[in-house]
């Protein structure tokens, strides 16, 4: 093989695996869901109350505390959980009761589920309770929405005005 | 399990490299240069890279802006150089992954190769990282979903107290600074896989860190060509009310992301400590043994330092002399990096078989296998050999001539056997012919055994054979353990080139054997000249 003729073909060789790693590189395009289907989300970080009252303490118990740190209350620190459930037309698609997260128990619920869903008009149901009920819910949203295709409809909850968002 | 995937593995690597070797010579073989060109397309990305970030701007919306710019109005710069930062990003992967396969299929883990082996994991780990953070810098679709579904796996960890994710479904929650964030994690994550890319290294001797410049050259027209050919482009802006589906994925890097679909996190989680756990533990599954490592004998080192120069594991330093000898420094063996392969033992100007010493001893030997011992194997192989064209063969153990019984002689490496020993063969008329017969050229089991044989027997690399060794009875013949049949067939091959030679003249002053080919010639003497 003369020096050119093998030239020739280390380059053909060297020209054609790069190729193939730069066709690799953004090829066969990956679809993660449906054509035509879209994605719900139900997401939110929400600290439910905790599970006991605060208990005012007495003077003399104030007295027996590090002077850095006399509080007027015990508060204890455990959260409840929290429970929620998300209807669609009138079917559950999700409900479970979220733990707080933290060792001592003490941090926020969170949520964060995803469902691909056939895009058009859903009811959406969605409701939580976050108090020491046992029945019925502190909050809760009824409405009718239409989810495009390929739309990522999030259903979150806002603390400060206590309401869930949709958008 | 794990010795028959090896050998599977290792039939298919021979499959592909006889013919690479043929194209582009055992020199320019890429797959003997995996290292080097991880490395040199490292640089590439690393050069690219800094130019690219001249035109990236790290606002919210002027990320994607930019990048659109760098791409389409000064495509013949820029644009080229976002394709090179991609493209050398992806071969990149393609080189470890090959590497580590390659590495692993030829047994070269184990041992005191573990380090490397070892240090090669967080190499895997700090390269998907790095191009992982690159691909969210662009903040195209892509970059939206390897956000979400990166921060979505990280969610799955016990660390953060709210689930990232959430700041990539809704364009409120995101600011220009996380940009600045994934910028510096992008610069500092690259730097930090170079630093573990030299720790990858230290321990060894020679690492190969530049490929051959005609390999070099070739790879970066060839990149310049594909750059052309196919740009790297964006898949349109982020948008985060929506599902970014279909999406051109990379599928060097984000090979494991769609199975985050399948799976579920927890489980690619899983699989991915499993695969850590098991390339951190192959080097000890089973662990290879080890023979005793070389010993040096001070009264016969001179310092010269050639065992040092040799050694492919960095296994022996230079020390100052420590018996009072007129030297300046000895060589000093570190127990734990010797591997034994003998490459030493060949480089000591003492290891002279010609040594007229009852107890032939060496600056430095293996002792479960001595240089004694070896020349003892050399006569006692030669004194079967008959015919007219008896040949010795001087095979590695992990080559394709190491099965062989008659006239041939097993060593750790061929580059073991000093020069001086193919000149004791023929000048004492043991042989015709001495067949060294080592690894595959471009895959030695002892990484430099092949070549400092060659530049032995060149005259390039002391200790040299010597020029009145009759060099058309000496053969090197490069083939690895599964390619025993071509070995076979090139030791055939030259003994029937030493048929046809005219009678070896005996040019050493003191043989006490003839220069004919008697079969019942007398027997050897073992040593006359120093």
């Amino acid at each position: 093989m003369s020096w050119a003729l093998r030239m020739v073909g280390q380059f053909a060789v060297i020209a054609a695996l790069f190729a193939a790693v730069a066709w690799l590189s953004d090829r066969p395009a990956y679809r993660q869901i449906p054509e035509g289907s879209a994605e719900m989300m139900l997401t939110f970080v929400h600290g439910a109350d905790r599970r006991g009252e605060c208990r005012r303490l007495s003077p003399e118990e104030i007295a027996k505390l590090p002077p850095n740190m006399r509080r007027a209350q015990d508060c204890p620190r455990v959260r409840r959980p929290v429970y929620v459930e998300l209807d669609l037309d009138g079917r559950n698609l999700y409900r479970a009761s979220l733990p707080p997260t933290g060792i001592a128990g003490d941090g926020p619920s969170r949520v964060y589920q995803r469902f691909v869903l056939p895009a058009k008009t859903y009811d959406v149901d969605v409701r939580m309770r976050d108090t020491a009920r046992s029945e019925g819910f502190d909050h809760q949203r009824h409405e009718t929405v239409n989810v495009a295709p390929n739309q990522l409809f999030v259903i979150d909850y806002r603390a400060e005005s206590g309401e869930f968002i949709f958008r | 399990m794990i010795g028959v995937i090896r050998t599977a593995l290792r039939a298919g690597f021979e499959l592909i490299e006889r013919p690479f070797e043929r194209l582009f010579s055992p020199a320019l073989n890429p797959l003997a240069q995996l290292g080097a060109l991880g490395f040199f397309f490292f640089w590439i990305v690393a050069v690219s890279g800094i130019y690219l970030f001249i035109f990236f701007d790290t606002g919210i919306e002027r990320a994607y802006q930019s990048v659109e710019y760098l791409t389409h109005d000064h495509w013949f710069h820029a644009g080229v150089m976002r394709s090179f930062h991609r493209y050398a990003s992806d071969l990149m992967v393609v080189m470890v992954a090959v590497h580590l396969l390659r590495e692993f299929a030829y047994d070269h883990y184990r041992g005191v190769r573990w380090y490397s082996w070892f240090t090669g994991l967080p190499i895997i780990w700090l390269l998907y990282a790095s191009g992982i953070t690159g691909y969210w810098l662009v903040w195209d679709k892509l970059a939206q979903y390897v956000a979400l579904v990166s921060s979505e796996l990280l969610d799955w960890l016990p660390i953060f107290g709210e689930p990232i994710a959430r700041n990539f479904i809704s364009t409120g929650t995101l600011t220009s600074r996380f940009f600045s964030l994934m910028v510096f994690m992008h610069v500092a994550v690259p730097l930090f896989l170079l630093f573990i890319m030299w720790v990858h290294i230290l321990r060894i001797s020679r690492p190969k860190v530049n490929p051959p410049r005609a390999l070099a050259l070739m790879s970066l027209v060839a990149l310049v060509g594909v750059a052309i050919w196919k740009p790297a482009i964006s898949q349109g802006p982020a948008a985060l009310a929506t599902v970014p589906s279909p999406v051109g994925l990379d599928w060097f890097f984000l090979p494991l992301y769609p199975l985050t679909n399948i799976w579920g996190n927890g489980s690619v989680w899983a699989f991915l400590g499993a695969f850590s756990l098991m390339i951190a533990l192959m080097p000890w599954l089973p662990p290879l043994r080890r023979a005793k490592p070389a010993e040096i004998d001070l009264e016969h080192c001179n310092g010269c330092t050639r065992c040092a120069e040799d050694c492919p594991y960095e296994a022996i330093r230079m020390v100052p002399r420590t018996d009072g000898m007129p030297f300046l420094t000895q060589a000093q063996v570190n127990p734990s990096l010797c591997v034994s392969c003998g490459i030493c033992v060949g480089a000591c100007p003492s290891s002279t078989p010609f040594r007229r010493t009852q107890d032939l001893r060496t600056g430095i030997d293996l002792p479960e296998f001595s240089l004694k011992e070896l020349r003892e194997r050399v006569v006692e192989a030669a004194s079967g050999l008959v015919g007219d064209a008896r040949v010795l063969v001087l095979a590695c153990e992990h080559g394709g001539a190491a099965g062989r019984v008659e006239g041939t002689v097993v060593l750790p490496c061929v580059a073991m056997a000093p020069p001086s020993l193919i000149d004791f063969v023929l000048s004492r008329n043991l042989a015709d012919g001495v067949a060294v017969a080592g690894c595959a050229e471009s895959a030695c089991y002892n990484r430099l055994g092949v070549m400092w044989t060659e530049q032995r027997f060149a005259g390039m690399r002391d200790p040299y054979l010597r020029a009145r060794v009759p060099r058309e009875r000496v053969a090197t013949i490069w083939a690895s353990a599964l390619a025993v049949k071509k070995a076979d067939a090139e030791i055939k091959a030259f003994a029937g080139r030493l048929a046809k030679l005219p009678p070896k003249p005996l040019r050493s002053p003191h043989a006490p054997s003839t220069a004919s080919r008697s079969p019942a010639r007398e027997p050897a003497d073992l040593g006359d000249e120093t």
